[in-house]
């Protein structure tokens, strides 16, 4: 562990009032509780707002899992690891059963999460409605009032221009049945395994200066038509790794030649998957 | 005549004109008239030129306000008083009970001469069909030629206008009909048929009152004469 | 008889600006299926009327009383904001002068004109997208065009998705704001028409401000002239415009231009 940090990097006093954020936030799921983001050592859009809450969150017994686009081996996930190791002296690993803390952008593991667990997600926009209403003060009266059909005039707008709800990630929730949220840019394959999710789900917007949760074993319904139901993803083939049919695939371009395979996203699982098969 | 077929009736109706823009000059038209119309009968207002009969004919349809005075019109088997009603009474009253063929056709744009004539049977809610063979019907009857009915009144001619004009007028059959000179811009064929169509409207028991310039359609037409410029006030 | 009973009762509404503009003094009632023009030159205070009357600014005095479905009067700047907004979106429309503050230009005319109704739980694409399709016709506008955005259109057609945007959920009161200006006379004529049908089919009771005599004449029961922010005549449209009794009402009527 670095000396010269106080653990975990921020400071004791910033770690409560985002605790206090936290606290609110899982009081009031899906709501968005705003709070005093700090400058990090990183830029906006790497992870700030997910790296405050992870401070504030984690203790020297913890065991850290971060993930970027699925996978544990990118620069992204890399550095953040290095970083809780280094600020916290924590344990980190790449397997998601391991963990007891698992920061995440644009992915949710394949593997369950369980109870005891957090899940906490990096997010750069946090204002599903922002697409539709660009000012401030009418979409947290939108929220207040829980105004969300123009929610809907953008999937409309989808099935209008696609036939479909093109719309693949970030797929707008309703939490709890009351507030509408952004579940981050993951992408809408993951989106079922946050309903009734026995880990705590947290999310962290720096830039946007904004936290927001839902707790363990809350409902968290994808909004959609009665006669154009929520569907996720599929693919023809099974990945060409572990030969895994449920698990979102990223295609991988393997040669100069352009040749191209479809393999899991979560990398954890896919190797888990192949040790088995072996 | 007696009460029960009492109609409309003005009682001591005045009008001045007050220009403001003219530097308030008044222009007195009638003073303390009073009149009657009844059922199946037609009165025509006489008078020379300036004599008051159109304002008195405006005034009787709530296109004017008198001064003092009161004009009551019988309506949903009660009486309403046209010189205190409120706007929506009048429109009632004018939707259900007090027609008027004003000299000039006001063109709607963008609407047929069929409808203009078929829409106060719509706005009482009658069947779009019937609204319109009613409408086509009268035109026919006042010779409108048949390939202007689906046109925009507003490029008639003069005659071709007052014919939609009259047309509308007879469209519904309201209690009460004002008529300011009906056949003035009409040949004499069709200046016979509006004689015809005003002898039916009394057989069917509305009350009429006329402004009619032309002496053969007022004789054949008019049951009473009443004189407007006896009304005259006398401005010291 | 519930006809009898005004769905819009004003008493005494005022809004000042540091003691000049806004209204002041402003009474009257609105019954289902009846059009008040008010009319008068720009700063007459019109639109600073139609913005109270609308919910959109409240005034400093009187009451807007409004008479819901079922039958209660609500002050409807008593109401509590949420119950205000509903209101809006259920019962009450506004069309704007520029039809870009009306419309969502970002999105197709399709989902233009489906806002409402999603806004108040419509949740099946097919039925909104049918409703859509209607309305379409009903305001003139080619059904083929039901995906392209409003940023596309005419100003006349745009003016037109606006009407059809508000009337789609069937809304009692309309509020709309001088709706023919800025349009070509030939594309006004056509608006105005559709107006008139609109209103006559819906039962619509309607405020419509307007500095053009003509669309005064055209699309309202009665009229409202206002100077200096007061009311200074009102009454049946053709009795205000063919015997004005006021001095102002008598210039205004004098200055039109004949055709």
């Amino acid at each position: 562990m670095s000396k010269g940090y106080n653990f975990a990097y921020l400071d004791e006093q910033t770690k409560r009032m985002i605790r206090r954020a936290i606290l609110k936030g899982v009081a009031i799921p899906g709501y968005q509780v705003p709070f005093a983001s700090r400058e990090m050592p990183l830029p906006y859009g790497w992870g700030t707002g997910g790296i405050q809450v992870t401070a504030s969150v984690i203790g020297p017994n913890d065991v850290l899992k971060v993930i970027d686009q699925g996978a544990d081996d990118t620069t992204n996930a890399v550095s953040i690891r290095r970083f809780f190791a280094r600020t916290a002296g924590v344990k980190t690993t790449e397997r998601t059963s391991e963990a007891s803390l698992i920061q995440t952008r644009h992915r949710i593991p394949e593997q369950p999460l369980k109870e005891g667990q957090i899940l906490v997600y990096q997010v750069p926009i946090p204002e599903p409605l922002r697409w539709m209403e660009p000012r401030e003060t009418e979409t947290r009266k939108m929220h207040a009032l829980a105004e969300y059909g123009v929610m809907h005039v953008k999937l409309y707008e989808d099935i209008a221009r696609f036939g479909r709800i093109a719309s693949s990630y970030n797929y707008p929730v309703l939490v709890h049945g009351r507030y509408v949220m952004a579940p981050s840019p993951i992408p809408k394959f993951d989106n079922p395994k946050m309903d009734r999710m026995p880990a705590l789900q947290l999310f962290g917007a720096g830039r946007e200066k904004r936290i927001y949760a839902v707790p363990p074993y809350t409902s968290v319904k994808s909004l959609d038509f009665e006669d154009h139901p929520f569907e996720v993803q599929r693919w023809d083939k099974p990945c060409e790794l572990c030969g895994a049919s449920d698990t979102y695939l990223d295609e991988v371009i393997t040669d100069d030649q352009g040749a191209r395979m479809f393999v899991c996203s979560d990398s954890d699982a896919c190797q888990e998957r192949q040790k088995g098969a072996a | 005549m007696t009460a029960t077929t009492l109609r409309l009736s003005a009682q001591g109706l005045s009008k001045i004109f007050t220009l403001h823009v003219q530097g308030g000059v008044k222009i007195p038209v009638f003073h303390n008239l009073s009149f009657e119309a009844h059922a199946g009968r037609c009165v025509a207002l006489a008078g020379p030129s300036g004599a008051g009969k159109s304002t008195l004919l405006r005034s009787l349809y709530g296109n004017y306000l008198p001064d003092s005075g009161h004009i009551k019109i019988r309506h949903r088997s009660g009486w309403v008083d046209l010189a205190n009603a409120l706007p929506r009474e009048i429109l009632d009253l004018r939707r259900y009970t007090l027609g008027h063929v004003s000299q000039f056709l006001r063109a709607v744009p963008r609407v047929s001469a069929l409808d203009v004539v078929a829409e106060p049977l719509l706005a009482v809610g009658a069947d779009e069909d019937k609204a319109r063979n009613r409408a086509a019907e009268l035109l026919e009857r006042l010779n409108l030629p048949e390939r202007l009915w689906n046109l925009a009144p507003a490029t008639f001619s003069g005659g071709e206008q007052q014919r939609v004009n009259v047309a509308r007028g007879f469209a519904p059959s309201y209690p009460i009909l004002l008529l300011d000179e009906p056949t003035a811009s009409l040949d004499a064929k069709n200046r016979r048929v509006v004689i015809e169509l005003i002898a039916e409207s009394k057989a069917k028991g509305t009350a009429l009152v006329g402004i009619f310039h032309d002496q053969e359609v007022r004789d054949a037409v008019a049951d009473d004469v009443f004189e407007v410029e006896s009304f005259k006030e006398t401005v010291a | 008889m519930s006809e009898m009973d005004a769905i819009l009762s004003v008493r005494d509404v005022a809004k000042l600006y540091g003691g000049r503009g806004g209204c002041k003094e402003v009474s009257f009632d609105l019954w289902p299926g009846e059009v008040l023009g008010i009319v008068g030159e720009s700063g007459s205070g019109k639109t600073t009327l139609l913005d109270c009357l609308s919910g959109r600014r409240t005034p400093d005095a009187g009451r807007i009383m409004y008479r819901g479905r079922d039958g209660e009067m609500l002050d409807v700047h008593a109401l509590s904001e949420p119950r205000r907004r509903l209101l809006m979106r259920t019962d009450w429309g506004i069309v704007h002068q520029n039809p870009r503050d009306g419309l969502r230009m970002g999105v197709s005319a399709g989902a233009n004109i489906g806002e409402r109704l999603m806004a108040v739980g419509a949740r099946h694409y097919g039925q909104i997208r049918g409703s859509a399709n209607d309305w379409l016709e009903r305001v003139e506008i080619d059904e083929n065009r039901i995906d392209d955005r409003p940023m596309t259109f005419s100003g006349g057609m745009q003016q037109r998705l606006q009407i059809a945007r508000n009337l789609v959920n069937g809304p009692r009161l309309v509020f709309m704001d001088e709706p023919t200006g800025g349009l070509d006379v030939s594309v006004q004529a056509r608006l105005l028409d559709l107006l008139r049908r609109l209103v006559r089919e819906m039962h619509l009771a309607c405020i419509i401000v307007t500095h053009d005599l003509g669309v005064a004449r055209l699309l309202a029961h009665r009229l409202m002239v206002m100077k200096d922010g007061r009311v200074i005549e009102e009454g049946l449209t053709d009795q205000v415009l063919d015997d004005p009794h006021h001095p102002y009402t008598q210039l205004l009527v004098s200055s039109v231009l004949p055709a």
